[in-house]
């Protein structure tokens, strides 16, 4: 448990989760969780390098300006999700290939 | 004993994520992303990070995954109990994600990572607010300006008549 590759590791397992999450999904909200895995395993890395390499806590700044900005990607894409619903009637991401429809 | 916890919340975090992208259900996927991010709030307080470890609470578990949960229930007919959603090129995504995943393990364990002993800080959320409003004050009110445009973003595109 202190030691900073355990966490690296973690975080990396998470990272590849939410890039299978990112290649398999097909439904625009899946995509999105796994978007959000994929931010906070970058957020892992951030806080044990403030913990282990001597950041101290700039590492924990660093942390909450991506969760600020994972909060505001969240709802921009949602909003954007929403709208492909409305106009497309469906949120298959394959299915929406047209800027226009 | 420590140990074990942390094993533990590791499990949480990884098994959830795995529940994330194979569950079959939308909404059951939606919930084991809860546990994820309770697991990493779990990670950030064996790393000393108790402020980091409240903000995720608040924003990820009170505010995105609402949202998210939001999102589902809005994209989908209520009259439809299950909320389904396959996966594709699952072959092709395990192997991209298995070479990854061995890339990295053979970086983290090769690279000799210089470890600064650290004794626990007595206090991370005063450092944290000297931090923000002296060395980052810049980033702090872009990203100010940033939660401002995305508000009205968001508003903006999901109104009905545009």
């Amino acid at each position: 448990m202190d030691s900073l590759n355990n966490y690296l590791m973690v975080s990396a397992v998470l990272f590849s989760l939410g890039l299978f999450g990112v290649i398999t999904r097909r439904n625009g909200v899946a995509v999105l969780m796994s978007v959000e895995l994929i931010l906070n395993s970058a957020n892992i890395n951030f806080v044990a390098f403030a913990r282990f390499g001597g950041m101290n806590i700039t590492g924990h700044v660093y942390a909450l300006f991506i969760i600020v900005l994972a909060a505001a990607e969240a709802a921009v894409a949602l909003a954007i999700i929403i709208n492909i619903f409305n106009n497309f009637n469906t949120i298959n991401i394959d299915d929406v290939s047209e800027l226009k429809q | 004993m420590a140990d074990l916890v942390f094993w533990i919340i590791v499990g949480i975090t990884l098994g959830s994520a795995v529940m994330v992208v194979t569950s079959k259900n939308l909404l059951y996927s939606a919930y084991a992303l809860l546990f994820s991010f309770l697991g990493v709030t779990g990670l950030y307080v064996f790393l000393w990070a108790d402020f980091i470890a409240v903000v995720q609470v608040v924003v990820y578990v009170g505010g995105i995954l609402i949202l998210i949960i939001f999102g589902i229930m809005l994209t989908n007919k209520i009259t439809s109990v299950n909320i389904s959603h396959a996966s594709v090129q699952k072959g092709g995504g395990i192997f991209v994600v298995l070479t990854f995943v061995g890339m990295l393990g053979y970086m983290i364990y090769k690279t000799p990572w210089s470890i600064v002993a650290a004794t626990e800080p007595v206090e991370t959320t005063a450092v944290i607010g000297r931090l923000l409003m002296i060395e980052y004050l810049l980033p702090f009110e872009v990203t100010s300006l940033l939660l401002l445009g995305a508000l009205i973003g968001a508003t903006t595109l999901s109104r009905k008549d545009s």
